[in-house]
Parts: C-alpha cells; structure tokens; sequence
C-alpha cells in the first residue's frame, strides 16, 4: 500500500488525505460505542466523566453499576428473560432457515426468487409495521402477550439472517460431494449429516449468531408482543432511559457490547477455519 | 451401424445393459437417442465422444442420478431403474475428485466402509490396502487440500473400489491433470482394474485415452452410438465418417463412386483423378462418399504399391520436423490439408516444399465412407 515512486504531488496529499478521512469516519462510527466503556466504571451516578476519573484516580471508578445490573432485580430478571428467549428463537430461526436454504439451492424448485422474497421480508420491511401486524395476528390466535409469542416473532425476525448466511456457503458447495456419498451407498440423512452439514456449518453458525443478536437487541417487536412479565434487556434499557436515567445503562451496554465483540471474533475464526479446511487459503 | 462391434461380444454375460434408453431433460429433445448396450463382466468400456454427445448422461443414468426417459437399465440381470443412487453399490469417480475437505484421507476411504458397517479393525485394514494399491500409503492423515491433483486423483480412485464394487464408473477422471501424469494415471488406471477383474465404464472425450485403456469403445454423438468396437479395429475400420474423422488424425477427400466390385470400388474425386477404395457405406454407383486415409498409411514409395495402383501427383506446402516423425502437408486433389506422417529414418526422405512427388496406398487402407451432410 506505499506509494509509487512517479506518483505526482496530488497523489501525495490525496494519499494522505485518504488515510484521514478513513480514520475520521471509523472514529464516527466506534466512539459513541467506545466512550461506554470507561463512562461505566464511574463511581457517581452521572453519565459524564468526572475529575477524579479524568485525574485516573482510583477512587473516581467502581464497579458497582455492574453490582446493580447483576443483582438489582430490576435488571437481573430482564437479563434472564433475554437469555430464556434469545436462544429459543435462535435455534428456531437456524432450523427453519437452514432447511429454506438447502431447499432454495436445489436447482428444480420453481419460484425461487419470490420464495426467497418471501423469507427474507421480515428484514427489509420497517420494523414498526411488523410488530404492529404481529400484534393483531398473534392476539387473534392468543399469543400475543406470552412468552411462545416472543420466541416465535423474533424467530421470524432472524431467519432470514440464516437463509442469507447459509445460502452464501452453499454457492461454494460442491453438490458433486453429495453425488459421491451416494455413490459410496450414503443415504439423504447421512449424507446430510456428515457431508453437507459439516461443510456448511460456518454459515450455520454466522446465521445463529446474528438470529441470536437480533433476538438479543429486539425492542420494537417486544414492546408490542411481550408480557410486562417478559420485560427483555433491550426493553429495560428503553424504560431505563426515559424513566430513571441510572448508569447501570452503561454496564449493560458494556456487557452486551463486550458480548457481541466474542461471537463476532468467534466467527471470524470459525470461518478461517472453515476455509483452511476447504483449501481455499494456505495453512 | 456398428458392424464388427455390435456382434463381437455379447457371449452371454450382460453384466450392463442399457436397452432401449431414452433420455430428455426437456421433454421435446432427446439427450440420448434408443441407446442399446451391453457390457460383459470384467470389460474396460469407454463411452468417447465431443461434449453435449450423451455419453455423460448415459454414465449419470447408470449411476441413477439420472433417470431414463424410457428404456430400461440392467445390473446382473436386474432392472435397476428405481433403484436409488446409495442403493446400487456402484463405485464413482468424479472429474473434480468429489473427496470430503472435512476428512482426513483415511476418513474419506472409511466413509464407505462406515456406511456398510464393517468393524473398526477390518475397516482400517482395507482402507491401508486401498491406499497401498494407489501407492499413497503414508498419505492417510493428511487432508484432500494438502494434496497434489495427481494424489487428490488417486485417492479418489482408491475411495472409489475400498467397498469392492463390481462395477466403477469415472467421468473423465484424469481431464484436469496434465499431460505427463495423465499417461501415467491411464496405464495405473488399467491395470488396477485388471488385476481387481472389475467391470470399468468410462467417460472421456480424449481419444488417446480411449484408444490405450480400454477393451471396447462406444463412438458417442448426437446421442447415439456411432461404432462400438475394439481400439485397434475403431481407428483402422471406422464405420463412419463421424467416427474416422474423430479417432486420430485423418486425410479427407470428397468425391463420387463410380464403380462397386465386392470389395472394392473405384472413387471419381472431385479433382477428377480416379482412385481406389474400400467401400464402407457407400452403396451405389454414384453416391457421393468421404475418403478416408491415415496420414501414417500414405505411401511415397512406388516400389511397395501394388501393380496398377492408382497414384495421385500432391505438391509439398510444408515440412515439419517433430523429432520421433516427420510431418509433410500436402496439396492433393485440391485440398491442401493432406498430411502424411513417416518415420524418422535414416533413409527418409524429407520433402522440400514445392517439389512435386507421387503419392498412392493399399486399397484397404483407403476407405469410402458416407459423406457427411451439407457436401
């Protein structure tokens, strides 16, 4: 990435100037999320840095905003709530959008295109307008306001993380592979299982883990459909803001940040691993 | 239209038959057109032919991939029509090796082994045998992606007979190794499916590879089997002008029959010079035909022609020296593409370009054959 030797003096500054501007805009993006961290140890109940944390006095942090959120019942049970739904419909979503995907790959299925419009809705229309349809269907049927209801309507909401995600793995999926189980007398399931699923299983698990997140940072939908007694994080944080303004905020913004930051390294080292297997990239 | 091939083997075991075949993948077209043929047991068949010639669809219906449009396909006797793919115990080897990426070498050889649930001891013991007959016996722990084309190749191979199948099929299995690697594959290839006594049916498009493995070859095109016949009586008795035109390299010369006596027939060429011939499928007096004549079979030396053959006058365009042969092309009759080949011998003599000289052969090696349609 160094410059060439002919390169005019406009390529210089423009060269520079590049660097600058790309820096600015990742700064844009990481600060506000950054900033969190820090401002969570404070010791007062402000949402500012104080002196003595700007003097790194020892006596400026604390950790008891992560005392509230672990033990205050306030918080502690829509935790809880969170990680009850969030695995649920995580797995829900990877079922149903593993199966749609290796269905939608196969080459004599007719209406492809509308078929995969139709699964992937829940992400391109408006949240809002989901939740609000969600609300009237699922109360005709009685299950607004349960905890299936939840599971169920963000299900839908991260399916189509996994379609997308495991339709990307299969492109590069030799079908030949699946000819040549059968060939060695595997049946569908095993084939399936030992040849097809190992193989695809990166896409599988980047899809779980975005159906997990979504679930996870769901508020709209939650608001509509959740019980009062189903209160999620997300939803708490929401009231939290408007209502109490305590920085026990802050320390669940870091422990869901610090969250996400491991199942997105997770990923990324699963899907090296994956192309190491499939001899994509050299060792 | 397989004079010799047809009749030659069928001595009683029909270890393969495809009788009647049809397939069409669209419903109006068909792939293959009333393909019938039938394999003895422990036969190197090969199905040749230039791609979108059916022979690939055949190999793919025998696997049951598949399935015939109408027809029937016979293992041992049985109709295996609707009998899936896992269910046929027919080995495979696939162009792209087709191994697991996830497993390692031996993984892939017991994966069959797994299925048929053979014991762990017995399992090991066959997959070190598989790997020995391959010669990559120290290759077991490794994985597909650390391996050459070459190796990937062999393993697939090996993979492809640890369950002992009957019958194995490979689809152009050596089409993306080179050249020097290739030959040797095809002589390795060979001679594990002799020493096995299994039923081989490949695919390819590359002539030499059809001509130096097999024990018959099936001419595929435009759906149908052209000729059906040993290497040696394929290339020196084509049946067809398809076929002569396909096997090996080859002397075009359009012109009309003039006269049919048995065995022989005078050609009128297009020239105007009259020439003997063989006739093949010409059957009358004034067909139009395509000669044919090996480049190697063209004779420059009057002394061994026979008494009153025909000669033709040809003027020499070129002289290409490839080392082991020497290749002359030729102006004859008005075609300028006439090669002849001959031997790098000391008493040879190189043609220089512009010299005149008189070329003739033995009838037999002169054949007759329908001239394809449009001239």
């Amino acid at each position: 990435m160094s410059l060439p030797v002919y390169a005019t003096p406009l390529q210089r500054i423009w060269h520079v100037a590049f660097r600058v501007l790309c820096g600015l805009i990742f700064f844009f993006l990481v600060a506000p999320i950054l900033i969190i961290i820090p401002l969570s140890f404070n010791a007062q109940d402000f949402f500012t840095f104080t002196p003595e944390m700007l003097r790194l006095d020892p006596a400026g942090f604390s950790l008891k905003h992560y005392d509230d959120f672990f033990n205050n019942p306030d918080w502690r049970l829509p935790l809880l709530n969170s990680l009850a739904i969030a695995p649920v419909a995580m797995l829900i979503s990877v079922g149903l959008g593993t199966l749609a995907a290796i269905g939608l790959s196969q080459s004599h299925v007719p209406f492809k295109g509308a078929i995969m419009a139709i699964l992937i809705s829940p992400m391109i229309v408006p949240l809002v307008i989901s939740a609000a349809g969600m609300y009237f269907f699922y109360s005709r049927i009685g299950l607004q306001g349960t905890y299936w209801g939840v599971v169920l309507a963000h299900a839908a909401l991260g399916t189509p993380f996994v379609i997308i995600t495991v339709t990307a793995t299969l492109v590069g999926f030799d079908q030949s592979l699946t000819r040549a189980a059968a060939s060695l007398g595997a049946g569908p399931l095993r084939t399936f299982f030992k040849v097809q699923m190992p193989l695809i299983l990166p896409g599988v698990v980047a899809g779980g883990l975005f159906a997990f997140i979504t679930s996870f940072d769901e508020v709209v939908v939650v608001i509509f459909l959740g019980a009062p007694g189903d209160k999620t994080l997300p939803w708490q944080m929401f009231t939290g803001l408007r209502e109490q303004i305590s920085p026990t905020i802050l320390a669940a913004a870091t422990v869901l940040v610090t969250v996400s930051a491991l199942l997105l390294i997770t990923l990324e080292i699963l899907r090296r691993r994956s192309e190491r297997l499939r001899g994509l990239s050299p060792n | 239209m397989a004079e010799e091939g047809l009749m030659t083997k069928t001595d009683g075991d029909e270890f393969v038959v495809f009788d009647g075949v049809q397939k069409s993948y669209d419903g109006t077209t068909l792939v293959v057109k009333d393909l019938n043929l039938s394999v003895p047991k422990g036969e190197f068949l090969t199905m040749l032919g230039p791609s979108g010639s059916g022979k690939t669809t055949c190999l793919m219906m025998l696997a049951g991939f598949e399935t015939a449009t109408s027809g029937e396909i016979r293992l041992q006797g049985r109709n295996i029509n609707t009998v899936p793919p896992h269910k046929r115990g027919i080995g495979m080897v696939f162009q792209n090796y087709a191994l697991f990426p996830h497993m390692s070498v031996a993984e892939n050889l017991a994966f069959p082994l797994e299925v048929r649930k053979i014991g762990k001891s017995e399992r090991e013991q066959k997959v070190r045998r598989a790997l020995e007959m391959v010669q990559m016996g120290d290759f077991g722990g490794r994985r597909p992606a650390q391996l050459s084309g070459g190796q990937q190749q062999r393993i697939a191979l090996a993979r492809a007979l640890v369950f002992e199948p009957e019958l194995v099929l490979m689809d152009e299995p050596l089409g993306a190794l080179d050249k020097q690697l290739r030959e040797q594959m095809q002589f390795e290839i060979t001679r594990i499916a002799h020493d096995l006594g299994i039923t081989v049916v490949y695919v390819t498009h590359d002539q030499t590879e059809a001509l130096t493995m097999s024990d018959r070859v099936a001419v595929f095109n435009d759906g149908r089997i052209q000729q059906l016949a040993t290497p040696s009586d394929l290339y020196e008795h084509p049946a067809n002008s398809f076929v002569a035109q396909f096997i090996g390299e080859n002397n075009r010369l359009m012109g009309t029959v003039t006269r049919i006596q048995g065995d022989a027939c005078i050609v009128r060429l297009d020239s105007g010079d009259e020439i003997d011939a063989k006739p093949v499928n010409v059957i009358r007096v004034g067909d139009r035909t395509q000669i044919s004549i090996r480049p190697e079979r063209v004779e420059t030396n009057k002394d061994r022609l026979r008494d009153g053959a025909h000669t033709l006058q040809a003027e020499v365009l070129e002289f290409i020296y490839m080392g082991d042969i020497f290749r002359t092309r030729l102006r004859v009759a008005g075609h300028d593409d006439f090669i002849i080949k001959t031997r790098n011998a000391p008493d040879q003599i190189r043609h220089q370009p512009g010299s005149m000289i008189d070329i003739g052969w033995l009838p037999d090696d002169c054949r007759a054959l329908d001239a394809p349609q449009g001239t």
